[in-house]
């Protein structure tokens, strides 16, 4: 194995994104994901790439549409309230099935919040804008995995023609951790629906999401709805940490996830099985597993920095059938290892032995 | 025989959907006459906006992209900095342009992207049904200004073309009016012109037309031709705002 350099997060997703081909990048910034465009900035221009910095996150997302249409690999980034602005554009690469690249580095909100850590745009990375749509959502818990990840989140984009959103937080962009940067395996696609100009050479390609008659965009949701289909059966990524005997199952994910570990060696330590399931993709979500999770442990706990923006996936996943109970913190503050703890006592005190 | 008259390729043989009288099919055309004439049409991108023009898509013989509305320069300057050698053009109205998307034409026209723009300016909203456009004229009646747009509340026209001159990105900037025969052959010259120099790299140009349109102005064919005679033209001064390479082109 290649030696490890040490990198913050957000450097780390730029270099990664060039390590899976990614020639074209369009910013704006803003806290605490301003080192992702400063690494671009530095980067892209020595390598025959585009770096560019849009008048506002709107003109961003347009410019990655534009670069994404044509047929090239694109991505941006911002933190919470700039993604608000990108919305209208990822509904629109919805719209046209074009493929994308874009990370939130998250931050307190709403409005503009504040700057420090949290995963209160669950909602809006699973959920998105106006529209029947999908986004990949890929939530890392370390530098590695950000690498690992961003390196897959442009494959996933090509290969399913839609979004893939890397979901981090203040925590994970600015902390500095060892990292390899061996060569990962990186898979590309033909794009013969690209406008890119004809040559002359076949009939002129279409990038549009207007249909004006009601039957027709009906069926362009349902196919694709198929496509989101096969996304759900393929591409659920999770892990499963201490689940063997576990009584208590935690539900965490991102940086949190690393919270909850400590928690779970603590309350191991005192007798007290816990385990955790993380989901790695926010969608499709690791219904699977939380649903068979349900008929052996007594209690799950959401872990989040929210206000508890992942409960009713758990619920909705385990089909209610244990107690899901929330444990949080919010405006930008990280959960402590004794938060998690305390709602792990709490789950252990509740009814019923687990089966 | 002789053909003395065809369709330009760039334009799909497709029924136009604009309505009787409209002059976006007049614009159509030149600008497909345009990409015929420079033999771009194999690398031509074109980029849709929204509104009237949302179609546009469906009649040329080049790749489109459907933008969102305003969002068009943006869009053209993804496909322009992904291919520098394909020419790529925007076809936006003054609601798309001058009001929802006023940052994306200053900036696209600031950063001197090498795109052309094709901007449509009709003083109204038609797709939506007349709505007050931000180029309507003082005391136009408009479904959203139904006593007139009052100058006092809601404020004056904006003259893209005397926006754009104090750009210093901005390289080619003409305004022009296909009203009638003369006008309609300088607009054809304007476009081409435009086209020309993004092929020769010169940078960001945009070409304002006066356009009509009868069904929201409320007017016959003819009466609209007469009404932008006498009322836009006055408001909006035809001619060159901006040539960086005037003299060269001498």
């Amino acid at each position: 194995m290649a030696e490890k350099v040490l990198m913050k997060g957000n450097e780390a997703i730029a270099e990664a994104a060039l390590m899976a081909g990614c020639r074209h990048y369009f910013g704006y910034p803003i806290t605490p994901q301003t080192e992702l465009t400063a690494y671009m900035a530095k980067r892209l221009p020595r390598m025959d790439g585009v770096f560019l910095q849009a008048e506002s996150e709107l003109a961003a997302i347009n410019m990655v549409i534009g670069v994404s249409a044509a047929g090239k690999r694109v991505m941006t980034s911002s933190s919470s309230p700039g993604i608000s602005l990108k919305g209208e554009g990822l509904s629109y690469l919805a719209g046209c099935d074009l493929p994308a690249f874009v990370v939130n580095v998250q931050r307190g909100g709403p409005g503009l919040g504040g700057i420090q850590p949290s995963q209160s745009d669950y909602f809006q990375a699973t959920r998105g804008t106006h529209g029947d749509y999908r986004t990949i959502v890929l939530a890392p818990d370390s530098v590695q995995e950000m690498v690992s990840l961003t390196i897959k989140g442009f494959e996933l984009a090509d290969k399913y023609r839609m979004t893939t959103m890397l979901l981090a937080d203040g925590t994970l962009g600015q902390m500095m951790e060892p990292v390899s940067l061996d060569a990962e395996e990186v898979v590309t696609f033909e794009k013969p629906w690209a406008a890119c100009g004809t040559g002359m050479k076949r009939p002129n390609n279409i990038i549009n999401s207007l249909s004006l008659i009601p039957e027709e965009l009906e069926q362009w949701n349902l196919t694709r709805f198929k496509r989101y289909d096969i996304v759900e059966e393929n591409e659920v990524r999770y892990e499963e940490y201490m689940m063997e005997d576990a009584e208590i199952c935690l539900v965490s994910f991102g940086i949190t996830a690393r919270v909850s570990k400590n928690a779970i060696a603590e309350a191991r330590a005192r007798g007290i099985k816990a385990g955790m399931i993380r989901p790695i993709t926010l969608w499709p979500f690791p219904k699977k597993p939380l649903l068979a999770a349900a008929d052996k442990v007594k209690a799950f706990i959401s872990v989040e920095m929210n206000m508890g923006q992942m409960v009713e996936d758990v619920e909705l996943a385990t089909r209610c059938r244990k107690p899901v109970l929330s444990c949080t913190r919010c405006g930008g503050v990280i959960p402590s290892p004794d938060d998690v703890m305390t709602a792990i006592l709490k789950a252990n005190e509740m009814g019923g032995a687990a089966k | 025989m002789t053909t003395v008259f065809d369709r330009p390729h760039a334009l799909k043989d497709v029924s136009l959907h604009y309505c009787p009288g409209c002059t976006h099919g007049i614009i159509h055309r030149l600008v497909a006459e345009a990409i015929d004439s420079l033999g771009i049409e194999g690398r031509t991108v074109g980029i849709a906006s929204v509104g009237c023009s949302v179609l546009t898509y469906n009649y040329f013989n080049v790749d489109m992209i459907q933008a969102a509305h305003g969002r068009a320069p943006a869009v053209a300057t993804g496909v322009k900095r992904a291919y520098p050698d394909n020419i790529v053009f925007t076809y936006q109205g003054d609601g798309d342009l001058a009001a929802i998307g006023t940052a994306e034409t200053v900036h696209s026209a600031a950063r001197g992207e090498n795109i052309t723009v094709i901007f449509v300016n009709n003083a109204i909203y038609g797709m939506t049904g007349g709505q007050m456009a931000p180029t309507s004229l003082p005391g136009q009646i408009t479904q959203t200004s139904p006593y007139g747009r009052d100058v006092k509340t809601v404020g004056y026209p904006v003259r893209v073309c005397e926006l754009l001159r104090e750009v210093d990105g901005a390289a080619y900037l003409e305004r022009v009016a296909v009203n009638d025969v003369k006008n309609v052959k300088n607009a054809a010259r304007a476009i081409k012109k435009a086209f020309q120099y993004q092929v020769e790299g010169k940078g960001f140009s945009l070409i304002e037309i006066l356009s009509t349109c009868p069904t929201n102005w409320g007017l016959t064919p003819d009466k609209a031709l007469g009404w932008l005679e006498d009322n836009m033209i006055p408001y909006y001064p035809l001619g060159v705002y901006k040539d960086k390479y005037a003299k060269e082109a001498e």
